[in-house]
C-alpha cells in the first residue's frame, strides 16, 4: 500500500523539483518576459521561450487538424458500419501503428515525408523549403496521435447505448442521421476529451519531432518553416547546458511549463472520460 | 397470399447465429385495435416486434426466414425501402430513450429527417402530438429545455409524441410502462386506450393484468413458438390450449 | 430520400477513406524501413559492436545498441514490474471498492500515463546532477521504469479487475488470508493478462529515445555493470542518421529495422500469449 501512495506523490515530486530548478532564472527575469520573448541567445544571457512556445503550437495544432478529423471518421466507420471481422482485425493493426518507437517514425519523416514536401509539395504551391519544417513535423505527429484518438473515440461511442440509435432508426432515419444528430451529440464530450488527450501526448512528443523539424529557433510564419518546439529544445541542448550559466534553470522552465501543460490537459480529458463512463452504469 | 389484416405474418422464423429465437410464427394483427404479446421473458416477443419494423438489421448474424406483410406490403424482402417502412410505426421502448436534444427537438426530430422545415408546420406538429401524449400541458413552457430534464413518466409520454410526430398508422409499444411507477403507468395506458380509434397498437407485456386491461386481441408466445391467439374475452375466459391456462393462472411464468 | 441516401454514401466512403489512408500510412513506414533498411543489414550488424571508424563507414556493427536496450528496457520493466503489481494488487484486493485511495491512484496513473518521456528524462538528469551520479545504466533504469510503470500498472489492473469475483469469494471460503489469495487463484487467472502487459511496457520502454538521451549516456561498448553508460537503440538510430556520412545513414535505417523488429515480436508474443494461456483460466 504503501508504493501507491509513493506513487501519487511521484508527479508532485517532480514538479517540485522542476520547479526549484528553474527559480534561479526566475528570479533574474521576471516570467512574461522568459515566455514572451523572441530573444534566445544563450550565451549572451537571453532566454526568451516564444519562439519555442509557438514552435509547438503550430506543429501540434497542425496535427491535430490532420489526426482529428481522419481518426474520428475512421471511427465513427469502424465502430457503426463495419463488419465485427473488420473491426476484429484493424484494431490490432492499430495498435500496431501506436508501438512504433519515436525513432523509427523520425527515420520514415526523414525517408519520406521530408523529401515529398521538398520535391513536390513546396514547389506545387510555389515556394521552397529544405522539407524540414512544420508540416513535416505534423505529418509525422498526426500519425502518431491518431492510434490513440481513435481508441478513445471508439470506447467512447461505445458507450452510446444501442437504443438510443434503435430509436432513431424507428423513425424513419438513416443510420447516419442517427449517427449525425443523435450518437455524436451524446459522444461529444467523450470525443473532445480523447482529442485533446492526442493534443497532449503530441506536445510531449520529442524524437521524432526533432528528426523532421528544423530545428531553428524563430517563430515560423508558414507550414513550410522549420520550427523549435520545446521538447526538441530540451532535448537539443541538454547536453551543453552545463557550461552557461543559468542556461539548465532556463531549460528546466521549458520543462516545468510542458509538463504542467500536459498535466492540465490530461487531467481535464481524464475527467470527462470518467463521468462519461459513470454515466453509462 | 391473402392479408386481410393490417399486419399478417406468415411463417416467420428467425435465429440469432444458431439459437432459435422465433419458430414459424403465423398471425395476423387487426386494425385499430390493440393487440397484446404476451409470454414468459425470453420467448420472443420483443424479437417479433422488432421484426415488424426491421430493427433486428442491426444485429449482427440474424438469419430470418418467412414474410411480415404490411398493408400487403412484405416488410422483410430486402428490396423495400427500410427507412419507408418504419416511417409508418412509431416504436416505445422499455425505458424511455429521449434524444440528446430539446424536448422540442426531440419531437420535430422525425418530421425533420423526413424533410419538413417550415417553422410553423414543425410548431403546429410539435403542439399537436405533446397533446396526443398528454404532455402538452406540463412542458408548453419549457420546450427549449434539455429532454433528459423530464421525469421518466413524461419522457416516456415524449418518446409516444415523438414516435407519433412521423405520422405512422401503427404503434409498437415494448414493454413500455415497465420502468415507470403506476401514476406514469396509468396514464400511458389510458393513451392507448384512446389512441386505438386512430392507430393500431401491438403491445408487447409480461403483465397479465395490464394486457386485461388493455388488449382487444391477445398473442401467447412461449419460447419462440405462437401457442394460442384470439380475441381478448375468449382468451382470458376460455383459453384452449393447456400450456396458455397454465401461464394464465401462473403456474408457470 | 435520394438526398438523404447521398448524403449517407459520400460520408460512408469519406469515412473508408481515411480508414484506409490510416492502415496505408501503417503499410507504408513497415514498408519503407523494410526497403531501406534490410540492404543496409548484414550480420556484422548484429553481432558486432562498433569498431575503429564506425561513424566513418568502417566496421562494426550495432551490438552494443542492441544489447544496451535489452539490458535497460529488461531491468526496467522488472523494476515497474515489482513495483507495479503490488499496487495492482492492492487496488483490487486490500482496498474497498469505493475506496478514495484506489480510485485517486488509478486517476493518478491515468494521468501520469500522458507526462512526456523526455520530462522524465530531464527530471532523472536532474535528480543525478543533485547526487553528482553519472550517466549510467542504473539510471536509464530508473528513468524508463518511471516511464511505463503507469502502462503497466493500468494494463495490469484492468486484468485484474477482470477476475470474475465469484472466483475470489470462493477462494476466501475455504478460508485462505487476501495474500495466499492474490498469490495462488488471482494470479494464475490473471497471468495471461499480466504477461501481456509486462511486454507491451518492455515494448514502449525498449523504444524510447527522450527517456535516456540524459540518463543512460552513449557509449561503443557491452555495458558490464550498472554504473556504466549505456548505448541504446533509439539513440544509435539518432546518432547515426546525424551524421553525414552515406553508409553510416543506411546504418541508421538498419538499426531501426532491428528495433522495429524486436517491437513486432514483442507484441506478436503478447498476443499469442494471451491467447494461448487461456487455456488454464476459468471463463
Amino acid at each position: 500500500m504503501g508504493i501507491t501512495i509513493v506513487a501519487g506523490l511521484i508527479v508532485i515530486a517532480m514538479i517540485l523539483g522542476l520547479y526549484v530548478r528553474s527559480r534561479p532564472i526566475l528570479e533574474i527575469e521576471p516570467l512574461s518576459r522568459l515566455v514572451f520573448s523572441s530573444e534566445w541567445r544563450p550565451l549572451s544571457g537571453k532566454f526568451g521561450l516564444l519562439p519555442f512556445i509557438t514552435g509547438t503550437l503550430w506543429v501540434t495544432g497542425g496535427a491535430v487538424a490532420i489526426a482529428v478529423p481522419l481518426s474520428l471518421l475512421a471511427a465513427i466507420y469502424l465502430s457503426e458500419y463495419a463488419h465485427r471481422r473488420v473491426r476484429e482485425w484493424t484494431k490490432p493493426l492499430i495498435d500496431l501503428l501506436s508501438g512504433i518507437p519515436s525513432v523509427v517514425y523520425g527515420v520514415w519523416g526523414v525517408l519520406v515525408v521530408v523529401p515529398i514536401i521538398k520535391d513536390h509539395l513546396a514547389p506545387a504551391v510555389g515556394s521552397f523549403s529544405t522539407g524540414y519544417c512544420v508540416l513535416a513535423g505534423s505529418i509525422v505527429l498526426a500519425v502518431m496521435i491518431t492510434p490513440i484518438i481513435m481508441h478513445v473515440s471508439i470506447e467512447v461511442l461505445r458507450t452510446v447505448p444501442r437504443e438510443l440509435r434503435d430509436a432513431s432508426l424507428a423513425l424513419g432515419a438513416t443510420r447516419w442521421q442517427g449517427i449525425k444528430h443523435a450518437v455524436l451529440r451524446r459522444a461529444a464530450p467523450g470525443v473532445t476529451a480523447a482529442t485533446v488527450l492526442g493534443l497532449s501526448r503530441a506536445f510531449g512528443e520529442t524524437m521524432a519531432v526533432l528528426m523532421v523539424v528544423g530545428n531553428v529557433a524563430r517563430t515560423p510564419s508558414s507550414l513550410l518553416d522549420p520550427a523549435y518546439p520545446l521538447p526538441a529544445l530540451i532535448a537539443n541542448n541538454y547536453g551543453e547546458m552545463m557550461s552557461v550559466p543559468l542556461y539548465d534553470s532556463a531549460l528546466l522552465l521549458a520543462c516545468l511549463v510542458l509538463l504542467l501543460v500536459v498535466l492540465a490537459f490530461n487531467i481535464a480529458s481524464r475527467v470527462v472520460l470518467v463521468r462519461m463512463e459513470r454515466s453509462t452504469q | 397470399m391473402d392479408c386481410k389484416t393490417h399486419i399478417c405474418v406468415r411463417n416467420l422464423s428467425l435465429s440469432y447465429g444458431r439459437t432459435p429465437a422465433l419458430k414459424n410464427v403465423s398471425v395476423d394483427i387487426p386494425d385499430r385495435q390493440i393487440t397484446a404479446i404476451i409470454g414468459p421473458s425470453g420467448c420472443g416477443k420483443s424479437t417479433l416486434l422488432k421484426c415488424f419494423n426491421r430493427l433486428i438489421d442491426s444485429d449482427e448474424e440474424v438469419r430470418v426466414s418467412g414474410s411480415v406483410l404490411v398493408d400487403g406490403e412484405d416488410v422483410l424482402d430486402p428490396r423495400t425501402e427500410v427507412t419507408h417502412i418504419r416511417k409508418k410505426m412509431g416504436l416505445l421502448f422499455q425505458r424511455p430513450y429521449p434524444l440528446p436534444m430539446s424536448i422540442y427537438d426531440n419531437v420535430a426530430y422525425g418530421p425533420r429527417i423526413h424533410g419538413v422545415r417550415d417553422r410553423r408546420t414543425l410548431d403546429s406538429i410539435v403542439e399537436r402530438r405533446l397533446k396526443e401524449s398528454s404532455l402538452w400541458n406540463e412542458v408548453k413552457d419549457r420546450l427549449n429545455e434539455p429532454a433528459t430534464r423530464l421525469s421518466i413518466g413524461q419522457q416516456q409520454r415524449l418518446c409516444l409524441a415523438r414516435g407519433l410526430a412521423v405520422e405512422p398508422d401503427i404503434i409498437l409499444a415494448d414493454e413500455p410502462s415497465s420502468a415507470l411507477d403506476p401514476a406514469s403507468s396509468q396514464r400511458i395506458e389510458q393513451r392507448f386506450l384512446e389512441l386505438k380509434e386512430t392507430y393500431t397498437i401491438v403491445i408487447v407485456t409480461h403483465i397479465l393484468r395490464q394486457a386485461r386491461r388493455l388488449a382487444d386481441r391477445v398473442v401467447f408466445l412461449y419460447l419462440g413458438e405462437l401457442i394460442e391467439e384470439g380475441p381478448a374475452d375468449e382468451f382470458f375466459s376460455h383459453p384452449k390450449e393447456r400450456l396458455t391456462e397454465d401461464y394464465i393462472s401462473g403456474t408457470i411464468s | 430520400m435520394d438526398r438523404r441516401k447521398t448524403e449517407e454514401g459520400i460520408f460512408k466512403g469519406v469515412m473508408i477513406a481515411s480508414t484506409l489512408v490510416i492502415l496505408g500510412t501503417l503499410a507504408l513506414i513497415l514498408g519503407t524501413i523494410l526497403a531501406r533498411g534490410l540492404p543496409a543489414l548484414d550480420l556484422a550488424m548484429i553481432t558486432q559492436t562498433p569498431k575503429g571508424g564506425f561513424y566513418l563507414g568502417k566496421e562494426g556493427g550495432v551490438l552494443n545498441a542492441i544489447v544496451g536496450s535489452l539490458y535497460l528496457a529488461g531491468g526496467a520493466t522488472l523494476l515497474a514490474f515489482l513495483a507495479g503489481l503490488p499496487i495492482a494488487f492492492y487496488l483490487t484486493i486490500y482496498a474497498r471498492k469505493s475506496s478514495r485511495l484506489a480510485s485517486l491512484t488509478r486517476f493518478s496513473l491515468d494521468v501520469l500515463w500522458g507526462v512526456p518521456s523526455i520530462v522524465y528524462g530531464a527530471f532523472g538528469f536532474t535528480i543525478m546532477m543533485l547526487l553528482g551520479l553519472r550517466a549510467s545504466l542504473l539510471a536509464g533504469i530508473i528513468a524508463v521504469a518511471l516511464l511505463i510503470l503507469p502502462i503497466m500498472t493500468r494494463a495490469m489492473d484492468e486484468v485484474i479487475r477482470a477476475v470474475p469475483r465469484e472466483l475470489l469469494d470462493a477462494s476466501y471460503a475455504l478460508g485462505t488470508t487476501r495474500l495466499e489469495t492474490a498469490t495462488r487463484v488471482l494470479a494464475r487467472q490473471a497471468l495471461p493478462g499480466i504477461l501481456t502487459a509486462v511486454l507491451i511496457a518492455f515494448g514502449r520502454g525498449i523504444g524510447d529515445a527522450a527517456s535516456v538521451i540524459f540518463t543512460a549516456g552513449f557509449t561503443d561498448h557491452i555495458p558490464t555493470s550498472l554504473s556504466q553508460p549505456a548505448a541504446t537503440l533509439p539513440l544509435a538510430i539518432f546518432f547515426q542518421l546525424g551524421t553525414p556520412v552515406p553508409e553510416v545513414q543506411e546504418r541508421a535505417y538498419a538499426s531501426a529495422l532491428i528495433l522495429t523488429f524486436i517491437i513486432l515480436i514483442i507484441s506478436a508474443v503478447a498476443r499469442l500469449t494471451a491467447a494461448r494461456q487461456a487455456r488454464h483460466v476459468v471463463r
